[in-house]
């Protein structure tokens, strides 16, 4: 036991992700201003704050969406750090498929509607030079199983799945191909809360069997309590306090950290 | 006193009431201790002395202002939150009186995952967990449920055995005997005294008073580390 330890603990020498100085601007006001973290493996990060705080617009450009106006996004490929700003859009677009996931808030914005279950999640596989239907369609029933949709679900479109089922359905669709970052812009908004359990579940035990390392944008500081490693607290574009997630909720330094989490109703 | 496993020196906290007229509140001057492995220290102090502040701020949950908070060489009070976590995973653990657990989850899973999280096969962590619930008495037929339905007695139980499942070198207890019954009791002094035998260096708030009288080795009264109030 005391190995593993050692080895988790060797592995998280390094970043994964390094950003500088990132900042976006709308014309004349602020998207988001002077972001720089580092982000190690196996690690999850929760940005948290209210609308128009910025936290999307960060996760945007973090994740190639947006282009931003300065700064650099540092990514780990075998050891160099790259600038995913100023690579090829093609580059770009190879991480977003391999290394890369994106988890959309809205299930249909991270999936193909008209597409079975299956073709969903094998379409990535395809996308990396899978060929052989048998494998692509083996590998596809394995991760409908881990998200929990049964096997007889998997030549039905996504349009007959329930809003829970089409979420669970896009987490296989992305971590299917092994990523080890993924960008998670509320992941379980908009469901109800048995079912938001669940999914946080899932997504624990898969973040913790796989290694990920995650960025997960949400205003729901009971997700990112049970989600996030460390937290990130974002007013009018600008990161206001950081820290272990438990210590930013329960000792609040900022005083919009401190206005956020008394504002929370008592259940 | 070098050889300790758990070290505070001279520590200090405030809190700041941003939206509360910015008032700031000392609530600890000066707090010094330290724990060396094996030995139990017992926070004593009326309720709102800081025993649970000092207790938190040692588990990095609550942010010290000042001085310096070692476990097991890591300094609490200044590391980056993955230090901090590496810390919980392989070296300090911590009973707190309330459980808090993703809905949902059986309790088998809730008392495995500190051994999962460090690695450990599901078989094996599965394997701690059952011993440690039977030990505690919780039913079996109660083991593929969630917690959060539990009893508070009950929960407190699930708690412990989550607590106990690592072997942890530095541990905190916060009131580890309240609501427990008689059997029960015995049952988590038992695991303290296995812990302290072992090498884990403890500390622990008891109300229970015969309970500290018979696991702790000495007490630390945090009312010394009060600050003067200001009139």
């Amino acid at each position: 036991m005391k190995d593993m330890i050692e080895d988790r603990a060797g592995a998280t020498d390094r970043p994964l992700l390094t950003v500088e100085g990132l900042a976006k601007y709308y014309g004349g006001r602020i998207g988001c201003e002077e972001v720089s973290f580092d982000l190690y493996p196996g690690e999850v990060m929760g940005i948290v704050g209210e609308s128009g705080s910025g936290k999307t617009t960060l996760l945007n450009c973090l994740a190639g969406h947006l282009a931003p106006d300065t700064g650099r996004v540092l990514f780990d490929r075998a050891g160099q750090m790259v600038d995913t700003v100023t690579m090829s859009e093609p580059e770009r677009r190879m991480l977003g498929r391999t290394d890369w996931a994106f988890v959309h808030q809205h299930a249909h914005e991270g999936l193909r509607m008209n597409v079975s279950a299956g073709g969903n999640v094998g379409e990535r596989l395809m996308g990396l030079g899978a060929r052989h239907y048998g494998d692509i369609r083996a590998k596809a029933e394995d991760w409908l199983g881990r998200v929990e949709i049964a096997a007889d679900r998997m030549d039905d479109r996504p349009k007959a799945f329930s809003g829970g089922m089409r979420q669970r359905l896009q987490i296989a669709r992305n971590l299917v191909t092994g990523p080890r970052l993924v960008f998670m812009d509320e992941p379980t908004g908009g469901l109800d809360v048995s079912v938001q359990a669940r999914l946080l579940d899932l997504l624990r035990g898969l973040v913790r069997e796989m290694g990920l390392s995650a960025i997960i944008v949400t205003h729901d500081l009971a997700v990112v309590r049970l989600l996030a490693d460390r937290l990130m607290v974002m007013k009018s574009g600008h990161v206001v306090e950081t820290g272990l997630t438990d210590q930013v909720l329960d000792d609040p330094q900022h005083a919009y950290t401190q206005l956020l989490v008394s504002s929370v109703l008592q259940v | 006193m070098t050889d300790a496993m758990i070290s505070v020196e001279n520590v200090t906290k405030t809190f700041t009431l941003h939206n509360q007229g910015s008032t700031v509140i000392p609530v600890m001057e000066g707090a010094s201790l330290a724990v060396a492995p094996g030995e139990c220290v017992a926070l004593v102090g009326a309720s709102g002395a800081g025993k649970s502040t000092l207790m938190r701020m040692i588990y990095g949950n609550y942010l010290a202002a000042s001085g310096r908070i070692l476990v097991g060489g890591t300094d609490v009070a200044t590391a980056e939150p993955r230090e901090i976590l590496a810390l919980r995973r392989a070296v300090l653990g911590y009973v707190s009186q309330f459980l808090r657990v993703v809905p949902r989850v059986p309790t088998l899973d809730v008392v495995a995952e500190p051994l999962l999280s460090v690695g450990l096969p599901r078989e094996e962590a599965q394997e701690r967990a059952r011993t440690l619930l039977t030990r505690l008495n919780i039913p079996e037929r109660l083991w593929g449920l969630s917690p959060t339905t539990f009893s508070g007695g009950e929960q407190q139980r699930v708690n412990i055995a989550r607590g106990f499942a690592r072997q942890y070198p530095a541990l905190l207890l916060d009131e580890p005997t309240a609501s427990l019954d008689a059997v029960n009791r015995e049952e988590v002094l038992q695991l303290i005294e296995e812990a302290k035998a072992r090498g884990a260096a403890i500390v622990g708030i008891f109300h229970d008073q015969p309970a500290r009288d018979r696991v702790c080795d000495r007490e630390v009264d945090v009312t010394g580390f009060t600050p003067a109030r200001v009139a």
